[in-house]
């Protein structure tokens, strides 16, 4: 296999931040909050950038959704070894209510137009936690998909993906070209070195709006309300087996 | 799934250290280190962090008290391009600014300040050697001080002359193709372990002008080393003396031009100052996150220390010394890097201030922690004792006070 991959990186507020909910409930706080890259996302660059060094692809080229401020997230990516980026400008209303749906759209119309081989995602993004995009994707595309990817092997034309799912670890083999998505042991990402940041500053990132792809961005989801998790309730000793045993049936358990 | 999140990484990726984690990320506040910053020293400044949080936080303690030089975690860093990054590219270096450098070494040091502090020592040798060597030399010496293939030392104080450098004793005479060289040096950072020595030595007569450079190798004959030193802080790296008994350097290892040895240290220490007060700036930073967090989880007279107005507007105090801190030595690096008329004077004020205010800071948030403070388990002790010797070390703060005075008083 040789050629283009793909691989979309999201812009989340970091994972250490703690979360607010917005006064009105209309969803969380983010001005002026310390955002990052997806670590899954960082993970999937880590995988396109590994394989572009073992010469299995050609071109790795990150590709991000948002406003003038995901292009960091894309800056990142160059650091850690992307050729070039792609930013698809989505502001306002639009990033507001942008979802995998949109999001998969895009990616799909991105893989044509850059005549991809490879589009690696993370699993899922720890701000909506949706797990869906990469399987949109590759539906759009009607390819095949690997997703919850712990471990990839390039075997000619085809890939050998170990996925982690509930039951286990399953070894699937697809056919290129296909959609994966990382799981957390695929691999450990690099930090990006001094050097790589500075040239990283010199790649490219091309600006594209989606009417460009023929998206349209609208969403069928309305976010009706947002709320924090109910505080966690003060439990109950009990003194006896007999009065554990009693208390759970009581409240339904068993 | 950001708690998720959070917890997977912890067990399974990397280590997690909860009290740098809310230090290097977290909250976007008056103090963010990052604020001011172009794009591309922010993406430094995270690597910096990253690496700190993850490869050195975990192992401070354990490299304190076991006295270990972290050899493996430092070339590592290394490889990052952290062994040389205000060094040349075309001999390994980063070719970095000295602001860039600051940023680095300030976050760095969250992570474990006395081997920040090394870093930096040696940072600070491989420039000396890039600056004023021969091309035959900047290429023999360089490029594995950047990979940290081998590690640098400098050698300037002797038992005899800390203050008042310039009198130095330790003499080199020439002797057809090398010098021989007799006298001590005291106190120095990574000697015994150290491959390369950048040796300040009297080659003429007295005072500065009499004095060169000279690099000697780990296993010169007559190269010997003194005990390593028990100290209060610092103590991932060894402190040793480094003793020379008709102990023979090649000519070609002359550094410069006989009599420019003092010049060539006191333009190395320049620099060595604005790193030495960013490793404060980053201990002072970490200490006021410690203090923050403590103030929000202890409780006393039924409510937590942070509702304690004192306390409050002590935590403000110390972010506001941090800050001012901050920017002075921000400042310096620009005007090091730029070459300004006041950038020497400009140094030592940010070395002496930032050093002294650093470890008001971090002493304040060890009595903010009450007896837990004063315990081993809690890293603030470490800040405070790891610091305590950049009021003393390039420079005492009083030959800093002993510059500035020069420039203001010397008519000109």
């Amino acid at each position: 296999m040789s050629g283009r991959v793909l691989v979309g990186v999201k812009r989340v507020i970091d994972y250490a931040v703690k979360i607010r909910v917005k006064p009105d409930n209309s969803g969380v706080v983010t001005d002026g909050v310390k955002h990052s890259m997806n670590p899954f996302c960082e993970i999937a660059v880590e995988e396109a950038v590994k394989l572009k060094e073992k010469k299995l692809v050609k071109e790795v080229v990150a590709v991000s959704c948002g406003p003038q401020q995901v292009q960091e997230t894309i800056r990142t990516a160059l650091a850690m070894g992307a050729d070039r980026g792609i930013h698809v400008e989505v502001s306002g209303k639009d990033y507001e209510s942008l979802g995998p749906l949109q999001v998969s759209k895009i990616m799909a119309a991105l893989a044509k137009k850059e005549e991809a081989q490879l589009l690696i995602l993370g699993k899922q993004a720890i701000d909506d936690d949706c797990n869906q995009t990469g399987q949109m994707t590759a539906a759009l595309l009607d390819w095949p998909q690997g997703t919850f990817a712990s471990e990839v092997t390039v075997e000619g034309e085809k890939l050998k993906v170990v996925r982690e799912i509930d039951g286990g670890l399953e070894t699937i083999k697809i056919n290129l070209p296909a959609v994966l998505t990382a799981d957390l042991r695929l691999n450990t990402p690099r930090y990006a070195t001094l050097p790589n940041i500075m040239k990283a500053k010199k790649k490219k990132i091309t600006q594209v709006k989606p009417s460009d792809l023929g998206v349209d961005l609208t969403s069928r989801l309305q976010v009706l309300r947002v709320d924090e998790p109910p505080q966690r309730q003060a439990g109950v000793k009990v003194e006896t087996v007999d009065d554990l045993v009693s208390k759970l049936r009581e409240c339904g358990r068993i | 799934m950001a708690a998720v999140w959070s917890m997977s990484r912890r067990f399974i990726i990397r280590s997690y250290n909860p009290f740098v984690n809310s230090v290097r990320r977290g909250f976007s506040s008056c103090i963010d280190p990052s604020d001011g910053l172009t794009d591309e020293q922010k993406e430094f400044q995270k690597v910096a962090f990253d690496f700190a949080a993850n490869e050195m936080a975990p192992h401070m303690a354990e490299w304190d008290q076991k006295e270990i030089f972290p050899v493996k975690t430092m070339q590592k860093a290394a490889q990052l391009g952290f062994g040389g990054i205000y060094v040349s590219p075309d001999v390994g270096g980063s070719g970095l600014s000295r602001l860039d450098t600051s940023v680095i070494f300030e976050a760095l040091s969250t992570g474990c300040v006395s081997t920040t502090a090394y870093i930096s020592i040696h940072n600070m040798c491989a420039w000396m050697i890039d600056t004023f060597g021969s091309d035959e030399q900047r290429h023999k010496f360089c490029p594995d001080l950047c990979t940290m293939e081998k590690f640098a030392s400098y050698c300037l104080t002797e038992p005899g002359s800390g203050s008042d450098a310039a009198s130095l004793l330790t003499s080199a005479q020439q002797s057809g193709d090398h010098y021989v060289l007799n006298g001590s040096k005291a106190f120095i950072s990574g000697g015994g372990e150290a491959d390369v020595y950048v040796v300040m030595c009297r080659t003429g007569g007295q005072g500065p002008k009499g004095i060169s450079c000279l690099l000697v190798e780990k296993g010169s004959p007559g190269l010997s080393f003194g005990k390593k030193e028990k100290k209060v802080g610092w103590n991932s790296q060894p402190t040793r003396a480094v003793i020379f008994e008709d102990c023979v350097v090649p000519v070609e290892n002359l550094l410069g031009e006989e009599g420019q040895g003092f010049s060539i240290a006191m333009k190395g220490l320049n620099g060595g100052r604005i790193n030495i007060a960013s490793c404060s700036l980053g201990a002072a930073h970490a200490c006021v996150h410690l203090a923050r967090d403590h103030l929000l989880v202890r409780k006393q007279f039924g409510e937590s220390l942070s509702n304690n107005q004192f306390l409050q507007f002590k935590l403000a105090e110390m972010a506001t010394r941090l800050m001012a801190s901050r920017l002075l030595v921000r400042e310096a690096a620009t005007a090091l890097q730029q070459n300004r008329a006041n950038a020497v004077s400009l140094c030592s004020m940010a070395k002496l201030f930032a050093t002294d205010e650093c470890f008001n800071i971090c002493n304040q948030a060890l009595q903010m922690h009450g007896g837990y403070g004063y315990l081993k388990d809690y890293a603030v002790q470490q800040f405070v004792r790891d610091i305590r010797v950049h009021q003393i070390l390039e420079g005492t703060n009083e030959v800093m006070r002993m510059i500035i005075s020069r420039n203001l008083l010397t008519e000109s």
